[in-house]
């Protein structure tokens, strides 16, 4: 019991100061994006947004068909419609972001210095709903989905700018983030890195893993098979699944910081969103 | 499948295929197979509407290719090396196959793709009046690695290529 | 079901490309839900495109065409500003139709 309490007290002790001293997200977003350039000479840097097809050329003719006329058109269509519909108050969603939701989402997501949290697209529109009264939306579809491939329309081909201000409260997230990614976890004992950093463009029967990096660019996206489009909580719960680890909620810190650190590895990439995925 | 439903089945097909039957040119078989929505939506100049009584339900009901074809079209096809079937070699995903069809046979009248794999053979089937290209793109699922066929009808006969398309189970991937 | 068209028809002068993609869930009839049942078949089954009131392609689809299908095909004719009209029934006698103009 002494012991646990020791280990404990050492823990609270040193997460601060590790987060201080050894979280250095420049540096790692560097190592991150360098692994890739030199695992991937063949792949254009700013290829690697679109995943599986920038390795596979049959997968990348089949996706170019798809891309014609993309399924996720219906999504667009209805998050725009959802978007400009005004609350019960007379407020809309677009009261709720910088330059009125429109050509935004490359900064999501966001370190809010109030609460000390960061804030994905997801919370974000679900705390916009909550300012004006409304239920939250479920977080990995449908009508949530939508209206982030309507945002996320208005900033394809901006520059993904996601910010850790010097707060040890902000590295702190983004240290829990990367550790969430590299930690093994579920009954397969994997990690997200395992498939996305170390199996990166590997097949798993005829799928080719996509790679980490450019991954949360072309959210969110219309898997084929879900049959509709699903945001970056909604992979998340699948990936969970798929290592036969018990999901966290949608909702959760663990996946807020997931996506900070995931979004912040691709700072530089253009949006490429939506995206349209097998 | 209960007798009576086979029976039921059968005289559809009877009928379809008699009146398809019973003219010579093909242009004018098909013409006759869709009259009924066709002079009505030109004689009271409304707008052309799909008309669910034009669909060769037996033809889809069917579950090999030489039933489906008789069915649909009442002859067999030769093959033909004229016709371009644009499917992939791997799909990635069993439940959207692009698929896109075209020839250069003059006097094309109609397209169907057929998955023999599946659990009804016919996928789609297209009528092309005098005028349309003859070339059509469309997304079909397969349930498992099959032969995809096409079926060209032009100048009254049947043509077909096919192509092997293999399906994995998905979901991993992306 | 209102709405479940999206069509883009262009022009090069002498040829119009229609490009579609209807809004349908193709339940094949073969698919369980999460209970563990049967989900119906409901698929289109007659799609009739039709340019200034002369039909330029009819489609048959049975249940093996995929979710919010797609379809390209193109004709001779057709210039900007002309009517084209997509029209769709399924097999529970829903249907929608939508006109456009060619771009």
């Amino acid at each position: 019991m002494r012991r646990l309490l020791y280990a404990a007290l050492g823990l609270a002790l040193a997460v601060p100061a590790w987060a201080a001293t050894r979280t250095n997200p420049a540096a790692d977003l560097k190592a991150f994006q360098s692994y890739f350039h030199k695992k991937f000479p063949q792949v254009a840097p700013n290829d690697f947004v679109n995943g599986p097809y920038a390795m596979d050329a049959s997968m990348r003719a089949q996706w170019n068909d798809i891309m014609q006329f993309p399924p996720f058109q219906f999504s667009i269509d209805n998050g725009k419609a959802l978007f400009n519909a005004a609350f019960p108050d007379g407020h809309h969603y677009a009261d709720c972001f910088a330059n009125k939701g429109i050509g935004i989402t490359q900064n999501y997501p966001q370190f809010d210095a109030k609460t000390g949290k960061i804030v994905t697209l997801e919370l974000a529109i679900n705390h916009c709903r909550a300012e004006h009264g409304q239920p939250p939306l479920d977080m990995s579809a449908g009508p949530m989905a939508d209206i982030e491939a309507y945002m996320t329309s208005t900033s394809d081909g901006k520059i993904i700018n996601v910010k850790i201000p010097n707060d040890p409260r902000a590295l702190a997230d983004y240290a829990a983030g990367e550790q969430y990614f590299y930690s093994r976890r579920g009954q397969l004992n994997f990690s997200c890195a395992s498939c996305h950093v170390q199996g990166a463009g590997d097949h798993l029967r005829s799928d080719v893993l996509a790679p980490a990096l450019g991954m949360t660019a072309s959210f969110p996206i219309y898997r084929s098979t879900w049959g509709s489009t699903g945001t970056l909580v909604r992979r998340f719960i699948e990936c969970n699944s798929q290592v036969r680890a018990v999901p966290s909620k949608p909702d959760s810190d663990a996946y807020s910081n997931l996506a900070y650190f995931l979004a912040y590895m691709n700072n530089g990439l253009p949006v490429a969103g939506p995206g349209e995925r097998p | 499948m209960s007798n009576t439903e086979m029976t039921a089945e059968a005289e559809i097909g009877f009928v379809l295929s008699r009146r398809m039957g019973l003219t010579g040119a093909v242009a004018a078989t098909l013409a006759a197979f869709f009259a009924p929505g066709f002079k009505a939506a030109h004689a009271d100049g409304a707008m052309v509407m799909a008309d669910a009584a034009a669909y060769p339900s037996a033809a889809f009901a069917q579950k090999t290719q030489d039933a489906a074809v008789k069915a649909m079209f009442n002859m067999t096809a030769t093959a033909s090396d004229q016709i371009t079937l644009d499917a992939p070699d791997i799909a990635e995903n069993g439940a959207v196959v692009p698929v896109s069809v075209s020839t250069a046979l003059p006097g094309v009248t109609a397209i169907a793709i057929l998955a023999l794999g599946n659990p009804n053979t016919i996928a789609a089937a297209y009528q092309l009046p005098a005028g349309t290209k003859s070339a059509v793109s469309s997304r079909i699922k397969l349930a498992k690695t099959t032969d995809v066929v096409a079926l060209v009808q032009a100048g009254g006969k049947l043509y077909s290529v096919s192509k092997n398309v293999k399906v994995t189970l998905g979901g991993c991937g992306g | 079901m209102a709405g479940s068209i999206l069509v883009r028809a262009s022009s090069d002068g002498t040829a119009t490309t229609v490009q579609s993609l209807i809004h349908h869930p193709m339940d094949s009839g073969f698919i369980k839900d999460a209970s563990g049942a049967l989900i119906p078949a409901h698929y289109i089954e007659v799609v009739q495109f039709a340019h200034a009131g002369t039909v330029v392609l009819t489609a048959f689809w049975g249940p093996a065409v995929s979710k919010d299908p797609f379809t390209k095909f193109s004709f001779q004719g057709g210039k900007s500003g002309d009517a084209l009209t997509v029209s769709w029934v399924d097999n529970l006698g829903n249907k929608d139709s939508l006109s456009t103009t060619i771009s």
